[in-house]
């Protein structure tokens, strides 16, 4: 098995005709997504990539039966076009967009909280199932059918991780890009709790970054419910506070939300954190040996 | 992106949030009619600049000058106004070298019966706004959470419906306050809690807050940042951004979509990804390097933006070597190579360069600096590049 996507999710793309959209829209199809169609207002019945384009969310689900969507349009409409996907009775909403104010983020959570919905990012790079379902901007070719599930705040250090897994001939059952903003839809623990059940994940790599106390609250919950083993990295523990290191969420303010904090209270719930980015790989080699 | 005191007591004004009645000054003789304008007997002269702190700041040139001091007279007032105009203030937030002071605020006085603090944050974990009070004002408010956190009360609200009375009633019964004082501070919070959600703040931070002898709930400090996403819907208050507040560096780089931030030390980086770019400051570190900057060249970055990537980086003087660490998804590394060619040509790398690539279009882009005949170190992986860097200036 795996998490959230594989071989049969049917995804759209919510903003296909924009630059971004197309673009990977077409790499998701490259890598053999089941790209079913996608969704611009006002232009329905043009074609991008050969597949359909509607002016609604529902009509795309009535059409295609469509159960997952990556969204690329703007930051200004990125929360309407999450609430639209949560009325269609999209399953998986990936928000790829940068840049949605946060005040919007707490109303779309609120309502994504009460459906049956689960929202990915935003400010993410998306979700994947190594060789089934590419949702979002990975690179795809890094990646490789295996036992490490992924999740991580951060983009580029999400591929760097998946690179060294893949080069210790481990491979990834899931990668889940959480996202670099204070609000995001899914958080750590909700994934640990779903990686917990899958069969086919035998370890878990959580690569956290400063700023709030997500981590921490992560390894509370690995401490209590997580019996598989996990590996962590955490990124700016040479940033300063009071600095935002490009992410929305990751700065270090009234002295909380520092690396050490948060590698003290992984490593006391059991898990094995790299030290250094160069070796998420290799802690994941030492907590499958634990 | 932060304003000043003053300028956040002119929004709290407009908002309804009580505050005391002041003026702006950039001159002394400024200073000293705001003064005789408010009318007396006292007032207090506030230097203005984004870091906190200020009461306890010394003014570089004029040691015996705070930041803050209360005055008796317009002359008092021009006095410290010159003291502090155009010199440098250092507070526990500036850092040794201060921030200059383009203009003080000077402000009535009002008679103090309680000090508390205030602030509204957005809460991650609830995913919901956060008020915070404590009886604890004027004192800093780091120290209170760590050595007393129950001393600091915490209410969230919902951004769609607003603080409650319900949740003004607890937090003035936990803290003591009765009468016309609860009356007042339930108008005050909940005018505050709009004024944060309206304004799309990603910080509001009175400290102190007080309450007069009167029974008045009034900010006597406040303090404003707003969320950056969310300034394409408000032009109006992009205009009190001051740049005199920020890092040059810094400005230009987010004129040209690249996100940067200065550090102290000598090894420049060049990044994509925010991720990325901090785990290649702490490699730089774990082997005994010191980098001079976050950098973040973003996902889509062009040939131009990283040509101006590379300008800002060798703009600043300590850069003794630059790291270029680049993993492509979006990026390609066909792009950053070209950019590295394009910018060696433009401003010429007087400094060891080493680069990292992997990633899309990875041996494309190595092939192309190798034939560019350019003087560049090559890395295999991060270890390696983090190594060769630190190497290089040893």
């Amino acid at each position: 098995m795996s998490i959230l996507v594989n071989s049969d999710t049917r995804v759209i793309c919510q903003g296909i005709t924009g630059k971004a959209g197309a673009f990977h829209t077409k790499g998701c199809k490259e890598y053999g997504t089941k790209m079913v169609g996608g969704v611009t207002p006002g232009k329905s019945g043009e074609l991008v990539e050969g597949l359909p384009v509607f002016d609604t969310v529902e009509e795309a689900v009535k059409q295609t039966g469509a159960n997952a969507t990556m969204i690329f349009v703007p930051p200004p409409f990125t929360a309407d076009a999450i609430l639209e996907a949560v009325d269609a009775g999209i399953e998986v909403i990936c928000a790829i967009t940068e840049g949605v104010p946060v005040i919007d983020m707490v109303h779309v959570y609120e309502r994504v909280k009460k459906s049956k919905s689960i929202l990915v990012g935003p400010n993410c790079p998306g979700v994947i199932t190594p060789g089934q379902c590419k949702i979002g901007i990975m690179p795809g070719y890094i990646h490789k059918p295996g036992k490490v599930g992924i999740m991580s705040r951060s983009g580029t250090l999400t591929y760097e991780a998946v690179w060294q897994t893949s080069g210790l001939g481990f491979g990834q059952s899931t990668c889940v890009g959480l996202g670099g903003d204070p609000i995001v839809g899914t958080s750590y623990i909700d994934v640990f709790e779903r990686f917990q059940n899958d069969d086919q994940t035998e370890v878990i790599l959580m690569i956290g970054e400063i700023g709030g106390d997500a981590e921490e609250m992560a390894a509370e919950y690995v401490k209590n419910h997580v019996t598989k083993p996990v590996a962590a990295f955490i990124a700016g523990r040479t940033a300063p506070p009071g600095k935002r290191m490009g992410h929305a969420g990751a700065i270090i303010t009234g002295g909380k939300g520092t690396a050490a904090e948060k590698v003290s209270a992984l490593e006391a719930a059991g898990i094995v954190v790299a030290h250094s980015p160069a070796d998420m790989g290799a802690a994941v080699a030492k907590a499958l040996k634990k | 992106m932060k304003i000043h005191e003053y300028q956040a007591k002119e929004l709290f004004r407009k908002a309804q949030v009580p505050v005391l009645a002041g003026f702006v000054a950039r001159t002394p003789e400024e200073a000293k009619a705001a003064f005789e304008k408010l009318g007396g007997p006292i007032a207090v002269v506030k230097a203005q600049v984004h870091a906190g702190g200020r009461g306890k700041g010394t003014v570089t040139e004029v040691p015996s000058q705070r930041g803050v001091q209360l005055v008796k007279s317009g002359d008092e007032a021009a006095t410290v106004a010159k003291n502090l105009i155009g010199n440098h203030l250092v507070t526990v937030q500036t850092g040794a070298s201060g921030a200059v002071v383009n203009q003080v605020f000077v402000e009535q006085g009002c008679k103090i019966a309680r000090e508390l603090y205030l602030a509204v944050v957005v809460d991650r974990a609830a995913k919901l706004p956060l008020l915070m009070v404590s009886s604890e004002g004027g004192v800093e408010i780091e120290k209170v959470a760590e050595e007393t956190p129950e001393k600091i009360l915490r209410e969230h609200f919902d951004p769609a419906y607003g603080l409650q009375s319900y949740q003004v009633r607890k937090l003035c019964k936990k803290l003591g306050i009765s009468g016309d004082a609860a009356k007042n501070a339930d108008f005050f919070m909940k005018k505050l809690c709009s004024l944060f959600v309206e304004l799309d703040c990603a910080m509001a931070e009175i400290n102190p807050l007080v309450i007069t002898e009167d029974n008045k709930m009034i900010a006597l400090d406040a303090k404003i940042t707003f969320d950056d996403n969310a300034m394409y819907r408000h032009p109006d208050l992009k205009e009190l951004r001051d740049l005199n507040e920020e890092e040059p560096a810094e400005i230009r780089a987010a004129n040209t979509g690249l996100s940067y931030v200065k550090l102290e030390g000598n090894i420049g980086c060049l990044v994509n990804g925010a991720g990325l770019a901090m785990a290649t400051m702490d490699i730089i570190k774990h082997h005994g390097g010191a980098p001079a900057n976050f950098l973040d060249v973003g996902g889509g970055a062009n040939t131009q933006q990283v040509t101006e990537a590379f300008r800002i980086i060798l703009s600043d003087p300590n850069v003794k070597a630059i790291l270029v660490n680049i993993f492509g998804g979006i990026a390609r590394c066909t792009t950053i190579a070209q950019a590295i060619i394009d910018a060696s040509k433009e401003v010429g790398f007087s400094v060891p360069l080493v680069v990292r690539l992997e990633g899309t279009e990875v041996n494309e882009g190595k092939k192309m600096l190798r034939e560019s005949g350019l003087a560049i170190i090559s890395a295999d992986d991060l270890t390696d590049a983090a190594k060769k860097v630190v190497a290089s200036i040893a």
